[in-house]
């Protein structure tokens, strides 16, 4: 078995989940919600054996480093990551209508991975050849993830807000009725954030020392790394706003989504569209 | 008597420690730090190109604004610096009432305290003061930490804590942040960074750098032997390694270090980075001529774009050395070069030889058939020195940084407080974070408390 047909098994888990994730929510029926989460825990399953053979393939090749060193590779590891992220939240915080979007976006990824992307098994670049590249990624894409977590709960809290400003009740829409109160989708939201932030920061110094080590220059605000500082003040800016008056609610929402899509084009829009020394995720 | 100038001062200090300042700063350097993102910077590799392409008023309306060196420039550190006094005012302002509720906690629970709490139960109990106070201070040692009892007149107070400093963790963070900042301030001032070239077999003692091209003296001969670039049978780079050696005052105390890139070589505060490389001249290449008739061998050497004649009298010309043929040959690997076979008499002829492939060239049946035995490239390795003192300070300030986020985060002071008079009691309490939690577990608790009655 191939990890790339493993890939595929987890994908489809994933499409499944999220389809039983949103009957969930069109049912409220707590059964159809077990089998969304078991099958986005079999999906997580076959995702993380797949990488683990990829991981075996890259030797087998004679290169032997860790499946995160092209763009791939990294959306299958965000995939992977979002999902951690997911089933951790719902273990704690038992927030299972959160994962219809969650879920989604990991489908997504993998889709698209899966469908478009070049999944060829490259040797590492001389400046990649180090132990600081899995410290490195895996902090950075592990905050992704929380942030991406984080998108998915605003989302929500902004549909359940304004259906609740509106005076909704059960029959103006099953679904949002489902969704957690507004007031526990917008502490989800902080939660997150919470988890994203220091991996995030994490990841930001395990690059810059990485960066020092092999560049010898900890910044050098590169589009990469200004881009990271800006994903990085926008969720300061969230959490700040936290202990202030009249920033709970709606505006945290909005900023949570708004640092989201500064973290998306970290990741992708700076590869994809500006010039730089990192531009390594663009294969 | 208050004077307008205290009240001025004391604008201007709500001014600096405000919250509102800090979303502000935050969500603005965010905005601003586009810009440098979008605007190659000055010493980029597309900085050239883009000068070609802008207009010459978008030209100097953004070399005004600094908007090429916009990381540099005096609005954007102003930003910076703002930030820095936002942060020490903020944390002067809420340091003394956090110090002191830190060192000194309010250890009994008055009515004023009482109501300022989100969470408080009062119950009827049976037994006397001092027998609660005992069956509490256990339960409580128990459930949650060893309470501080403290009794003021009839009744008796007790607190217990956790988690006490977890109200340390941001001040931590913000000092943290000071520190990195301080780190790379001391970088500036006194690092030095620049670029090194040498040759195989060259060695420098000088580096140039800082304003004006300042010669700075090494202090000892920094040596490099060898230079190698070795590829990955896809064609890519794998490992671009100089051997370095270090003589001081004679002695040779660094042997043939090998750098490549990832594994710099550190000497008395000064690094050397493998960054770049280029060569010195066209490269040499041996070559054995075997003369099909006779079988006798002819050793020749020649330099890429060389015409060297051969004993037969014909002649051959490198022309093009290709480190590794696969992207081109799939089912050959290793070094090659593209040569030219000019005859006395008759055509031209390109020809291709393969290091790894001695015969490959007889398959060709001509009079004479070469091998390629090896190639001499003339090296010139570029190595980054950078001496930056601020560095270690930099990373103790990360490491704070990291320990203040956690601790803020996810140390939560949580207090509880039980005021105990005869035949009735209150339990009251607070967390300094996720405070819908811990008043879970405050009606969990006093639901078992209650049980004492």
């Amino acid at each position: 078995m191939s990890s790339s047909n493993l890939f595929n098994i987890a994908a489809l888990a994933y499409l499944a989940a999220t389809v039983t994730f949103f009957a969930f929510l069109a049912s409220r029926n707590r059964r159809v919600g077990l089998g969304g989460t078991m099958a986005t825990l079999f999906g997580f399953v076959v995702h993380t054996a797949a990488i683990g053979f990829r991981w075996k393939e890259t030797y087998d090749l004679g290169y032997g480093h860790a499946p995160l060193a092209n763009l791939y590779e990294s959306v299958v590891f965000f995939a992977w990551a979002v999902i951690l992220i997911f089933l951790l939240m719902d273990a704690r915080y038992r927030v299972r209508a959160a994962g219809a979007f969650a879920v989604l976006f990991a489908f997504l990824a993998m889709a698209w991975a899966q469908r478009r992307l070049d999944s060829g098994i490259e040797p590492l670049l001389p400046a990649l050849q180090s132990n600081w590249l899995l410290y490195h990624v895996i902090t950075c894409f592990l905050g992704y993830a929380a942030f991406a977590v984080a998108c998915g709960v605003s989302i929500m809290y902004l549909l359940k807000a304004r259906h609740e400003s509106t005076g909704g009740n059960v029959h103006a829409g099953g679904a949002f009725s489902l969704f957690p109160a507004a007031k526990v989708l917008d502490e989800l939201n902080y939660r997150a954030i919470m988890v994203g932030f220091p991996l995030l920061t994490i990841g930001i110094i395990t690059g810059a020392a990485w960066a020092n080590y092999a560049w010898g220059t900890y910044w050098s605000w590169d589009p990469k790394e200004t881009w990271s500082l800006i994903v990085w003040f926008i969720y300061a800016a969230f959490l700040h706003a936290r202990i202030t008056r009249g920033w709970v609610g709606k505006r945290s929402a909005i900023l949570s989504i708004a640092g989201f899509a500064a973290t998306i084009f970290c990741y992708l829009g700076v590869n994809l569209l500006l010039s730089g020394l990192h531009s390594y995720g663009a294969g | 008597m208050r004077t307008v100038a205290d009240d001025l001062a004391d604008s201007i200090w709500k001014f600096f420690s405000s919250l509102k300042l800090t979303i502000f700063l935050l969500i603005g350097l965010a905005a601003v730090s586009i810009i440098g993102t979008v605007i190659p910077q000055k010493g980029s590799p597309a900085f050239e190109k883009y000068l070609h392409s802008v207009s010459v008023a978008k030209f100097h309306l953004y070399y005004k604004l600094d908007f090429f060196d916009m990381y540099h420039s005096w609005w954007f550190t102003a930003l910076l610096g703002l930030l820095c006094m936002n942060l020490i005012a903020c944390s002067l302002r809420r340091l003394p009432r956090d110090w002191k509720s830190i060192t000194s906690p309010p250890m009994v629970l008055d009515e004023a305290l009482e109501r300022s709490l989100p969470f408080s139960k009062p119950w009827k109990t049976r037994y006397g003061a001092s027998e609660m106070e005992r069956k509490v201070s256990e339960f409580l040692g128990r459930e949650f930490a060893a309470p501080h009892v403290t009794r003021v007149g009839k009744e008796v107070h007790l607190f217990a804590q956790k988690g006490r400093y977890g109200r340390v963790g941001v001040y931590v963070l913000h000092l943290s942040i000071i520190i990195i900042f301080i780190g790379v301030i001391i970088g500036s001032l006194f690092g030095l960074e620049t670029y090194a070239e040498i040759p195989e077999g060259g060695s420098i003692t000088t580096v140039v750098a800082g304003p004006g091209d300042r010669k700075i003296e090494l202090g000892y001969t920094l040596r490099c032997d060898s230079f190698s670039v070795s590829y990955y049978e896809t064609g890519v780079p794998k490992e671009f390694k100089s051997v370095l050696s270090i003589i001081e005052k004679g002695r040779t105390v660094v042997d043939k270090s090998e750098v490549i890139v990832n594994r710099p070589l550190t000497y008395r505060g000064v690094t050397f980075y493998q960054s770049g490389y280029s060569t010195a001249g066209p490269p040499s290449f041996h070559f054995s001529a075997r003369e099909r008739a006779t079988g006798s061998v002819a050793r020749v050497t020649a330099r890429q774009g060389e015409t060297v004649s051969l004993p037969n009298g014909d002649s051959l010309k490198p022309l093009e050395f290709i480190p590794e043929v696969r992207p081109n040959f799939p089912h050959a690997s290793g070094p090659a070069v593209l040569a030219e076979l000019i005859p006395r008499v008759g055509e031209h002829q390109t020809i291709l030889l393969l290091q790894r492939y001695p015969d490959f060239d007889s398959q060709r049946g001509g009079a004479l058939a070469f091998t390629f035995d090896s190639v001499d490239e003339a090296w010139i390795t570029g190595l980054k020195v950078v001496r930056d003192p601020g560095v270690i300070v930099v990373w103790i300030g990360c490491f704070l940084l990291v320990g203040g986020l956690i601790t803020a985060f996810f140390l939560s002071n949580r207090r509880i407080w039980v005021r105990i008079a005869d035949g009735r009691a209150v339990m009251a309490g607070n967390a300094g974070r996720n405070q819908a939690a811990f008043k879970d577990f405050l009606v969990k608790l006093s639901d078992n408390l209650k049980e004492l009655q």
